[in-house]
């Protein structure tokens, strides 16, 4: 008890940028992440604004070759490692202690530490596109023997990624930690929200996998200075190794950006459908299925490097086969809306939009799946048009609509609905005209990362480009939200929508420092069905 | 206006699936190509892509009833059941028949694609930083092809040539890969430094060309022509000029073409000879 006066005393004590350096406090590093993931949003996303711009017209215009390569390189490493999974662990902090019925997270030490490695990792990497031979330009794939051709940035660009990967897997933990832990009584793991699912899951396949990764860039770092030959025929080694090793970190990786945005759309569409959620434990198993076979579809994105049959078949059946557990949790998130009472605020908006463009990108995906024809569409603007779709109109809407659910929740406040709306049409909209286009880009022939293409690829390029400038100009109408939101508005009650269910909102908006400082009353815990 | 109006139907375009097959002469969806393979996966793509669009029918069919029927303001009134295993089994059970219905095709063509036996000639392919080098074994004929120079001074920053003066801008190189129709060609890829794929969309796949590795392809060309396509593997600064063209021509005229490229060959050799000849009297002197 007393432990825990001294530790509000502590939070009280300290202001201004010490406040922030030394929280422990689960929202407030939470808020962190949450600000430092739109930072990061924003740089990504205008390196994307120069990659589109370079594209707008064939012809080299505005960026040499090489500068294009760090552009795309370093705009899918800043979106990945910057934006989305900075942002997952961002609700997480924020919401899993809350839904929970915890006070805060279990390790709050290590809670500020895996914040806090971010903005250096960062630095390291961002100080790159001011070195001499430029920022990484083999793709954030980092494939060897390209990627050892990287001039003075490649140690910051191995070392950027341990960081990122330690950061990683320490949130990891302590998501398993509060969760296996500081449950409330009565919050059974059949009863956890579908977010905290997910995110356990989630949890898990970090533990698994970002090793995996730390393993495989260290090669490259041995490979590139100590005189190994992991990834080098020459030496004795084999290249195609590594696309091994990496894509075992990097299915489950992508995995890592969308399971929390089927938690957060299975919160928001009963919630505004006003019905239970359809298929609670099928939605769990599903997870689970999705999560386990994550790891063994890995050589789907190498079919091209020359694998026997009997590799191209297993991998094919495997892929193909996540299809059956994806579908589940779309019917479900359908049979949810079905005979509902549905209103359409910005969050159901956004999640709405999810389901759909989602499942647009899992249609491409099964095709991807199909290993022959992948043949033609493998390293195409098709496959970019897919990724886009799932990571973008997936997880990053998701994002979008996690952020309007649960921003009066944490500012106290109503976001303006108008300007909200504004942001969801302009959005969805104009990521279409975006992405849309690129799908018949690849299938008529433009492989992805060139900069400039044969003249038969300029409309599409062009339409995209519009669809992307756009889309990114409507993001700021996102932060003109927020801050409004931050400032001030409409107070917020503790229910904040009519068909809410959860811990969360039993507690005020804003709740108070510490969440749960006791136990919620176990009747109170319905679960189930969120 | 004209501009306009071409844009506003491609917007269109951009969101409608339906017209695929009817507009696939606009760059819009996959080339039939010209082998069997790429013919047979043209046709599997199709399959797989209607089944898809069926599936977004019904399931966006259902989701877009319930949005415009099942809404509050409508005064609906929300059920309050939220399970049903039959339904849960049936849909878990639908998409996997469907799955298999994909697969089976889908494993056919793969065992086709990869059956490279009983090839009637073959070509080594070998990919450099930025271009690409044949070799047409057990003939003397090896070269070199890179991009052809009216692409390679107009794609430069600050050229002021307009990519669409060029012709085949960024699709045209010096040395072209002439193939015989109505053979099995195997092609074996490789590269000499970084990792490269070597692709023309009309044979039907495109192949990792990875130091150290050789990968073996194949493609039976049934129609003459020249076909065209590009490196598909990031493989750094000039990854995207790096392209190939392919010309297919009857058996007669490539087995002349070969004869001339090892005549050209052999009088190249000579006069390099003589010239090393020459250059080595006038050392010794």
């Amino acid at each position: 008890m007393s432990e825990a006066a001294a530790h509000d005393h502590h939070d009280a004590q300290s202001t201004g940028l010490m406040r922030w350096l030394t929280t422990t406090n689960h929202k407030d590093i939470g808020t962190l992440y949450l600000l430092f993931s739109l930072t990061m949003f924003f740089i990504g996303g205008s390196m994307a604004m120069v990659i589109r711009l370079e594209l707008f017209q064939p012809g080299l215009q505005f960026v040499d070759p090489q500068f294009y390569n760090s552009m795309t390189t370093m705009h899918a490493l800043i979106m990945i490692f910057g934006a989305v999974m900075p942002a997952w662990t961002g609700f997480a902090n924020w919401m899993i202690p809350i839904m929970i019925g915890a006070p805060d997270m279990a390790l709050p030490r290590l809670n500020n530490w895996s914040f806090w490695i971010l903005p250096f990792a960062f630095l390291m990497l961002l100080s790159t596109l001011f070195m001499p031979g430029g920022a990484p330009a083999g793709g954030w794939t980092m494939y060897p023997p390209l990627v050892l051709q990287t001039g003075d940035a490649f140690p910051y660009l191995i070392f950027a990624i341990h960081f990122l990967g330690a950061s990683s897997i320490a949130g990891a933990i302590n998501v398993i930690a509060t969760v296996f832990n500081m449950r409330a009584p009565g919050m059974t793991l059949m009863k956890l929200p579908l977010f905290v699912w997910t995110w356990i899951i989630t949890a898990f396949l970090l533990i698994a996998s970002i090793p995996v990764l730390a393993g495989a860039v260290t090669m490259l770092l041995t490979d590139k200075y100590f005189g190994t030959a992991f990834f080098s025929a020459a030496g004795g080694g084999d290249p195609v190794m590594f696309q091994h090793i990496f894509w075992f970190f990097g299915h489950p990786e992508v995995y890592i950006l969308i399971l929390p945005a089927f938690g957060i759309v299975s919160a928001i569409i009963p919630t505004f459908a006003r019905k239970p959620l359809f298929g609670y434990s099928s939605m769990v198993y599903a997870t689970g299925a999705i999560a386990f076979l994550s790891f063994i579809v890995w050589a789907h994105h190498m079919f091209t490097v020359g694998m026997p049959l009997a590799g191209e078949l297993f991998f094919m059946y495997t892929t193909v086969l996540i299809a059956v557990p994806t579908g589940v949790k779309i019917f479900n998130w359908v049979a949810t809306m079905w005979r509902g009472s549905m209103t359409f605020e910005t969050p159901m908006l956004f999640a709405l939009a999810f389901v759909v463009l989602f499942t647009i990108g899992g249609f491409s995906g099964l095709m991807l799946g199909v290993t022959p024809v992948d043949f033609q569409y493998h390293d195409t603007y098709f496959v970019v048009a897919h990724f886009h779709y799932v990571l973008v109109t997936g997880a990053v809407f998701a994002l979008m609509a996690g952020t309007y659910f649960w921003l009066p929740k944490w500012t106290g406040h109503m976001y303006n609905e108008t300007l909200g709306k504004w942001h969801f049409w302009l959005s969805t909209i104009s990521v279409n005209v975006l992405f849309f286009p690129q799908h018949f880009l690849g299938l008529s022939g433009m492989p992805r990362r060139i900069p400039d293409y044969a003249v038969q690829f300029s409309d599409f390029n062009m339409v995209s480009s519009i669809g992307g400038f756009i889309y990114g100009a409507s993001q700021i109408l996102f932060v003109v939200v927020v801050v409004k939101c931050i400032r001030g508005g409409k107070k917020a009650t503790d229910q904040v929508w009519e068909g809410a269910q959860g811990l969360e909102w039993t507690l005020p908006s804003p709740p108070p420092l510490h969440s749960f400082t006791e136990a919620p009353d176990p009747s109170s815990i319905t679960g189930g069905n969120r | 206006m004209n501009f306009l109006k071409k844009y506003a139907s491609y917007a269109f375009l951009s969101f409608s699936v339906f017209p695929l097959s009817v507009f696939a002469d606009w760059g819009l969806n996959l080339p039939r190509g010209v082998t069997p393979f790429s013919q047979e996966i043209y046709d599997l793509h199709m399959y797989v892509l209607w089944i898809m669009c069926a599936i977004g029918v019904v399931v966006f069919g259902a989701m877009f009833y319930s949005i415009l029927v099942h809404r509050k303001s409508r005064g609906a009134k929300a059920a309050n059941w939220h399970h049903s295993t039959q339904v849960e089994i049936v849909w878990t059970v639908i998409p996997f028949v469907i799955l298999i219905a994909v697969a089976v095709p889908a494993t056919r063509s793969l065992i086709m694609m990869e059956d490279v036996g009983d090839a009637d000639m073959t070509i080594k392919v070998t990919g450099y930083q930025w271009k690409w080098h044949y070799d047409y074994i057990g003939t003397e004929v090896d070269f070199f092809s890179t991009i052809e120079e009216k692409s390679n001074s107009a794609r430069r920053r600050g050229s002021n040539i307009d990519p669409f003066e060029v012709e085949h801008y960024l699709r045209d190189v010096d040395n072209y890969v002439v193939v015989p129709t109505n053979k099995k060609i195997r092609f074996l890829t490789t590269a000499g430094d970084v990792i490269h794929a070597w692709w023309v969309p009309a044979l039907g796949w495109k192949r990792d060309a990875i130091p150290g590795f050789i990968n073996e392809s194949w493609a039976f060309i049934k129609e003459p022509g020249v076909y065209r396509g590009q490196c598909a593997e990031l493989c750094g600064k000039d990854h995207g000029f790096m392209p190939i063209v392919v010309r297919a021509v009857p058996e007669g005229e490539y087995i002349a073409w070969v004869e001339q490229q090892s005549q050209a060959r052999a009088l190249a050799s000579e006069q390099k000879n003589s010239r090393n000849i020459l250059a080595r009297t006038r050392t010794d002197q």
